[in-house]
């Protein structure tokens, strides 16, 4: 063991992840980063201050020990770096592709406050000890305590839905985690794309979690299948993540021609139907050569570069505010731009123009700024006369997502606010249903991976209290 | 995974299929469907269920061949399983006292007629049965709709059985002739279905269609099943399927089912020479 002070190296930008080159990987559906090698993890790690009072820690969702996990990277110890992050965070390989950490760990990293310093590459060290761990380490079934013999019904496979079911097997509780789909995974699986995150990643969390001994039901729709009402006939307790997989449209004349998609249809038809392997797989996907996407977020910027490895000439996305509102991960809309995708900002659709049932052309107008709204961002307003139009053959509309609202509709009992999202109480994401809880996009509407892990998790301590009072 | 207990061959094109699924045969009322995918290529395919068993645990879905997905289906046989089945989707039929019902049922339709005229009749109504198909040998389940209805009118475009001509043609005698008729449901292709409420409408009597956009989900969270209704974007999967037929926006309905009509062929000539090997 080296005696010596640590001291960290001098390094101002984040060590590179190689990726495919642009020209390639535009017109496949491979992970675009290849990921670090163990060398270039290590040189990243030792970037690390490990300070005393780590902000990252703080900046962490779910409260990740990074200092420790970076150190043992530093260290070469690379499965024991995955087992001290998993104490956290169930999910790493998942969450070090996609969470926003230039909004989180990484916005208060203290390195990244020295002038000219970027931050450390915390999302890909996680990234890297996950995969290290797949592919060489141990994985390890965890000592399960004594079966309590409660039953728990867990409903919805995403982030939030795993996570729960994850943390209650853990507590020895005998769990269901019902799925309507016909895979488990949630917005992992239908809608983030394999070239972001390849779906043999989700399927390993899913079978890890599988083989803790929770039952998973797909092909399941609760609400017509069983009622909450008689799930609370047969579980101790029901824990609901069932996302906000309810597509927006705009709400224009024209939009129900065909090649008009909302972003869920798009993306679920490519990535949990596999349409981008038509005709070997059977579930067809218009491919459009002149492609406009309307919205800024992440589903956008994903349905933007879906349509382009489909065979796009052309992909345009059409966003009503500037880029900076842009709701998307800033390395989403940097790989997009990279990509060749057209950004027609401070613009919004009017009208769908059709021929022969088909859309043919997108009218928009364009739009100025005003006063900051409610939230927080500069209110778009249309400029009268600006109209303009283009010629497409696909359009996809990716302006949001809103609660699925079959549970609440069959559950009259369930309190909902005026947007469908359920309500929990301020302390616990307890339900206005005895023994009920929610967590995720369908009590925050939608919003990230790690915000509908955290929830599952503090439902799942939640329920374990609940349990051991009844 | 889902058994087939029971394969028959309907008629020239149509197959019938008893499925072990017992927690959807408890669940399944009239007018609802399923989504199944037979293997891990396959796409997801909405299917009425044409009958349920709750005591023997089966639900009975009646496919017409007409592409890949339904020849695939076709080519399964008692013993074999289908990797997924999810339902009940959609809601039910909203049975009631009516009084004097007409059922019309159009080639497909038939099958899943059946169990619309069962609960209609026994909540009371007189149930007249109006069924066509193209020729005779099309023609499913005249007997078991001959006991339930209290009237069956049969018509074929040929004219090999029954009225030479269109079920529109038979309806259209019913209703002239002036007996009150409180309401009607139609059930068929979208073509027969839209000409069915083309005839009722002057007659204003309310007419309820099933309609059978292309889906993908099912539950409502990718909007491949939209519809107009009333001027107004619905989700068939989950604000229907069925709808006021003298409201529904057909010509759209037509246009959407058309979308992939090129991939369908693609799919469907791929498969077509695997099986000649
Ligand atoms: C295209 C896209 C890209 C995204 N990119 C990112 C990203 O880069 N980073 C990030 O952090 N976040 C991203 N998000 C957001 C993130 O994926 C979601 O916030 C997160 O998945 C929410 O998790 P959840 O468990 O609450 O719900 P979901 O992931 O939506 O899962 C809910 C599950 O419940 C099932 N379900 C619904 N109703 C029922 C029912 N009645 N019965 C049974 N099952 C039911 C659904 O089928 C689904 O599988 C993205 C979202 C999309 C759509
Ligand atoms: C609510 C509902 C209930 C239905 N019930 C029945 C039934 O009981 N029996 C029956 O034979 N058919 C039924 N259909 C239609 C059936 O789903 C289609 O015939 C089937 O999907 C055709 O698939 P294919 O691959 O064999 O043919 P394809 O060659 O792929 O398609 C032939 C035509 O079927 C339609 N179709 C294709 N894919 C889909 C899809 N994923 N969803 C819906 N329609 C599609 C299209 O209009 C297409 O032009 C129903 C449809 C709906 C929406
Ligand atoms: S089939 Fe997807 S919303 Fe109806």
């Amino acid at each position: 063991m080296n005696m010596e002070k640590r001291k960290p190296s001098k390094r101002k930008l984040k060590v590179e992840m190689q990726q495919q080159e642009i020209e390639v990987r535009i017109r496949n559906f491979n992970e675009v980063p290849f990921g670090y090698s163990e060398e270039q993890a290590i040189e990243e790690a030792k970037r690390c201050l490990q300070c005393k009072k780590p902000k990252c820690v703080e900046g962490c969702p779910v409260d990740v020990d990074i200092p420790a996990f970076i150190k043992l990277i530093e260290d070469g110890k690379f499965d024991k770096a995955a087992k001290k992050i998993k104490e956290k965070n169930s999910l790493p390989a998942i969450c070090g592709r996609v969470c926003p950490q230039e909004d989180q760990c990484e916005k208060v990293c203290i390195l990244g406050r020295k002038k000219e310093f970027e931050p450390v590459a915390i999302g890909r060290l996680e990234r890297f000890a996950a995969d290290w761990e797949a592919e060489h380490g141990t994985v390890k079934v965890p000592n399960t305590p004594p079966p309590t013999g409660k039953k728990v019904a867990v409903v919805g496979s995403g982030p939030a839905g795993l996570t729960c079911a994850f943390d209650l097997v853990k507590m020895g509780h005998q769990i269901t985690l019902f799925e309507s789909l016909h895979k488990a995974g949630g917005v992992l699986v239908y809608g983030i794309p394999e070239f972001r995150l390849p779906k043999k990643i989700v399927q390993r969390e899913v079978d890890y979690i599988r083989s803790l001994g929770v039952n998973l039901r797909v092909n399941s729709l609760i609400g017509k299948l069983y009622t909450i009402d008689e799930l609370k006939g047969k579980y101790d307790a029901i824990f609901l993540g069932t996302g906000a997989g309810l597509p927006m449209f705009l709400g224009i004349p024209g939009e129900n021609y065909n090649g008009v998609y909302s972003a869920n249809e798009f993306l679920t038809r490519s990535n949990l139907m596999k349409a981008y392997l038509f005709p070997e797989w059977d579930t067809p996907i218009k491919r459009g050569k002149k492609v406009a996407v309307v919205g800024g977020g992440n589903v956008a910027m994903d349905s933007a570069r879906t349509a382009l490895r489909l065979g796009a000439d052309e992909v345009y996305l059409v966003y009503r505010r500037s880029e900076k509102e842009m709701p998307a991960r800033i390395e989403e809309i940097e790989r997009a731009k990279e990509e060749g995708i057209k950004f027609m900002i401070l613009s919004n659709p009017v009208e769908v123009i059709g021929e022969n049932g088909w859309v043919k052309a997108l009218k928009c107008i364009k739009m100025e700024l005003g006063e900051p709204d409610e939230s927080g961002r500069r209110r778009p307003i249309p400029i009268p006369g600006s109209e303009f139009m283009f010629d497409i053959d696909l359009f996809i509309v990716a302006i949001g997502t809103r609660p699925n609202p079959l549970i609440s509709q069959t559950t009259p009992a369930l309190k909902t606010t005026k947007w469908g999202t359920i309500v929990v109480q301020e302390d616990v994401p307890k339900t206005s249903l005895d023994g009920v809880y929610a967590g995720g996009d369908i009590v925050t509407g939608a919003a990230t991976v790690i915000l509908a892990m955290g929830a599952g998790k503090e439902a799942a301590k939640a329920i374990d209290e609940y349990l051991k009072k009844k | 995974m889902y058994e087939i207990v029971r394969r028959e061959v309907l008629a020239e094109d149509s197959d019938l299929f008893e499925i072990y699924a017992p927690e959807i045969a408890k669940k399944a009322k009239a007018g609802q469907f399923v989504i199944i995918r037979i293997n891990e290529t396959g796409e997801r395919i909405p299917l009425t269920l044409a009958d349920f068993d709750a005591k023997k645990g089966t639900i009975t879905l009646v496919a017409l061949r007409v592409g890949k997905t339904t020849h695939l289906l076709g080519t399964l046989k008692a013993g074999d399983e289908i990797l997924d089945v999810v339902g009940p989707l959609g809601n039910p039929t909203e049975i009631d006292n009516y009084g004097r019902v007409i059922c019309v049922g159009g080639g497909l339709g038939i099958a899943t007629i059946i169990t619309i005229c069962k609960a209609l009749k026994d909540a009371g109504n007189y149930v007249i049965g109006i069924i066509g198909a193209r020729t005779k040998d099309l023609l499913i389940y005249e007997d078991k709709l001959r006991g339930i209805c209290n009237e069956l009118h049969i018509s074929t475009d040929d004219g090999s059985y029954g009225h030479h001509g269109f079920v529109t043609d038979v309806l259209k005698k019913l209703l002239d002739e002036g007996d009150t008729i409180d309401i009607i449901w139609a059930i068929g292709p979208a073509i027969m279905m839209k000409f069915v409420c083309k005839t009722t409408e002057s007659y204003k009597i309310k007419t309820i269609v099933s309609l059978n956009p292309i889906m993908v989900d099912g539950t409502g969270m990718c909007g491949a099943c939209r519809v107009e209704v009333d001027g107004k974007t619905k989700f068939t999967c989950v604000h229907g399927p069925e709808f006021d037929g003298h409201k529904v926006n057909w010509d759209l309905l037509l246009s959407r089912q058309q979308m992939y009509l090129n991939s369908e062929k693609l799919s469907f000539n791929k498969f077509k020479e695997k099986i000649r090997g």
